[in-house]
């Protein structure tokens, strides 16, 4: 049980953390008047700490304008954090110099949603997914072309796909170069950012199966991000739930999905429509997201909460440990 | 006899009910520098008055052009090649334009699935939504502009008669869609066509939006097609479901039987590779392949290229066999369907 405003320590750091993530914070300027002054600024990321396991798939949801992304793009450094620390693996990432930084990176890669912009127009795929070795610049020319040759069949395709341009593919085989590509530099860490979304029903499966299957094989750390919740729930092993750049749950999945303990989770989860499920209770949220400028005080879910007492405006939850292994951001968790 | 195009379609959800659309063998196709695409390639299948139905695929299925061919906003290179959308005993597809017009936002509505692209940026919401009631009633333009505040306060935005005067992009997505919800129930229609009308939405805000339908539904009475590639939603929404792949109907049946007790090889297969917590650490059932290039179908049934069962046979598209009351499978497998 942590008392203190915001815990330093991380919910989850015991277990042979990869990556931890202290107090987190990304902001971004909005600047307006005629001097281009900075008035304010949208807090997309605002004071997340949590700790992904070697070896785990963390799954983090939340809806649109949540902050899920840019937690995640924080955590590789494809976008500049206000404040906080991200230590993977003993070193504080935030902290690198350039030369080091090109080095670590290999370690993290990502998986893009857009199967089609992610991929440039004018390369070949032996190219596309050789390019992250040609830029650590270790192994000779034959050797990169073995390992290309040996991941292409790796992800699924063939080797007559290599000398092809990525629109000869559809959207499922170009995800496939794309996580080849993110896979040529024998990550530790990868962060799927909706990585099945833009697919087909009929062939998200096979992709799904192919994640799993590469995370056995190479021991890969999943930070998994997706907007929908049975996707992430049938991969990850643990769920963070976001709002308004906070994270407000954190939980082993089953028990996340069956025992929710904070209100916007409940919603969340109970708004997902399914084929044959036992109709539960749907919470239908009143209104909508407040802007990310101007967030409310105390708990920012609060003007949409039908929990929501006096408290909630004055003071804002910390995220505990209500039972073990199970964080979450409210007041009442223990008894909503 | 088994084999029928719409007579099993006729018995299911509601006993007695009379048709208020009929789709029957629909084609259309789109004539491109690169050959014909057939969009929608003979498709049947009826809404009863009052009910509601899905109809469910994934990209390139035809779905959204079966639903533009109904409305008869079909544009060129693309047209209707033959068959027949009947709606209250007439036929949209031999109607004039003006006829059509007619009909169209007043007694069938579509929702599209991005409100921002079907609302018009230089004028306000409430402007729009009164054009819309204007166009079918001889009012005012302050009386039209009542209505609309009524609209907006039945579809559940707050602070209607500020809203009206705001402009598409002071409001979010969820507004947005009832705003065009707003629109198409402006006249009362008949049948409202919904397409993919929750698929640029959060999940809460989709909750909220597929309510807002339910509970209209209850109280206007207004039949649904619901047009999505998410068997979730139509679970939720319909009675009935048809499965579309390829520009074809694979499968028709009550949303329990195609979801539960699914026949076709494709809407198995489709069916059985939904991620769900239950499925945790085993791995999904997959159908190989890929959707096929639109303008190279395979002869006969279009998920013959990728289906476990294929056969010889498959290279001539089976008809509807009924293999239960008002159940329909189009596939070579349920030949000698158990209601012979």
């Amino acid at each position: 049980m942590t008392d203190t405003r915001s815990p330093a320590v991380p919910a989850g750091a015991e277990q042979d953390p990869l990556l931890e993530v202290r107090r987190l914070k990304t902001y971004f300027p909005v600047r307006g008047g005629g001097l281009q002054r900075q008035h304010s600024a949208v807090r997309a990321v605002d004071d997340v700490s949590f700790t992904i396991r070697r070896g785990e798939t963390f799954g983090l949801v939340g809806e649109s304008g949540c902050g899920k992304s840019t937690l995640g793009r924080t955590i590789v450094r494809l976008e500049k954090p206000t404040a906080g620390e991200v230590v993977f693996d003993g070193q504080d990432l935030l902290a690198q110099k350039a030369s080091n930084l090109k080095r670590l990176r290999r370690d993290l890669q990502v998986i893009f949603q857009d199967p089609h912009g992610s991929l440039d127009p004018r390369m070949k795929v032996r190219d596309l997914i050789g390019e992250g070795l040609l830029v650590a610049g270790e192994l000779s020319r034959s050797e990169r072309d073995a390992r290309v040759e040996e991941l292409v069949e790796i992800v699924g395709l063939r080797r007559e796909h290599l000398n092809r341009f990525a629109h000869e593919f559809s959207g499922g085989q170009r995800q496939r170069i794309g996580i080849a590509r993110a896979l040529a530099v024998r990550p530790k860490f990868v962060l799927c950012d909706e990585p099945v979304s833009a697919l087909d029903m009929s062939v998200q499966s096979s992709v799904l199966n192919l994640l799993t299957d590469l995370q056995n094989e190479f021991g890969l750390t999943y930070l998994f991000i997706a907007h929908d919740l049975a996707v992430v729930g049938y991969l990850s092993d643990r769920v963070g739930v976001m709002y308004l750049g906070k994270l407000v749950e954190l939980a082993p999945t089953t028990d996340l999905y069956a025992d929710p303990r904070m209100p916007y989770t409940q919603a969340l989860l109970s708004a997902i429509p399914g084929v044959g499920k036992d109709k539960r209770e749907r919470i239908v949220l009143q209104g909508e997201v407040p802007s990310p400028l101007s967030p409310p005080s105390g708990c920012r879910f609060r003007t949409r909460c039908w929990r929501a007492e006096q408290i909630c405006a004055a003071e804002e939850p910390v995220l505990r440990e209500i039972r073990p292994d199970h964080w979450a951001a409210c007041h009442f968790a223990e008894t909503v | 006899m088994s084999s029928t195009t719409t007579a099993g379609l006729r018995g299911g959800g509601r006993p007695g009910g009379e048709l208020l659309l009929e789709v029957r063998d629909l084609h259309t196709q789109f004539a491109t520098a690169a050959g014909t695409v057939r969009a929608v390639d003979g498709v049947s299948f009826g809404v009863p008055a009052g009910a509601s139905l899905g109809i469910v695929g994934e990209s390139g299925s035809g779905k959204s052009v079966t639903s533009l061919s109904i409305m008869r906003l079909v544009e060129p290179p693309g047209r209707v090649v033959s068959g027949e959308v009947r709606f209250k005993g007439r036929d949209l597809v031999a109607l004039s334009e003006p006829e059509v017009r007619a009909i169209r936002g007043k007694e069938i509505c579509l929702v599209f699935q991005d409100p921002m692209s079907s609302l018009n940026p230089v004028y306000t919401v409430g402007w729009q939504v009164a054009e819309i009631v204007r166009a079918h009633h001889k009012i005012g333009r302050r009386q039209a502009m009542q209505r609309v505040v009524e609209l907006f306060t039945m579809v559940g935005i707050p602070a209607p008669e500020r809203r009206v005067h705001e402009y598409p992009h002071k409001l979010s997505g969820g507004m947005r869609q009832r705003v065009m919800i707003a629109m198409a129930l402006a006249n009362e229609p008949d049948l409202l066509i919904l397409d993919e009308p929750t698929t640029a939405l959060d999940v809460t805000i989709q909750a909220q939006i597929l309510d807002l339908v339910r509970e209209l539904r209850s109280r206007v009475n207004t039949a649904v097609l619901m047009i999505t590639h998410d068997i979730g939603v139509v679970a939720e929404m319909c009675d009935e479901v048809v499965v579309m792949y390829g520009g074809k109907v694979m499968e028709h049946g009550s949303v329990s039987q195609v979801s539960e007790s699914p026949k076709h090889p494709y809407t198995v297969g489709l069916v059985s590779s939904i991620p769900t917590l239950e499925m945790r650490g085993q791995r999904l059932t997959t159908i190989g392949g890929a959707v096929p290039n639109p303008l190279r179908m395979p002869p006969g049934c279009p998920f013959q290229p990728r289906c476990p069962h294929a056969m010889e046979v498959c290279s001539t598209m089976p008809p509807q066999f009924e293999v239960d009351r008002g159940r329909a499978v189009a596939c070579w497998l349920y030949q000698e369907g158990p209601a012979q």
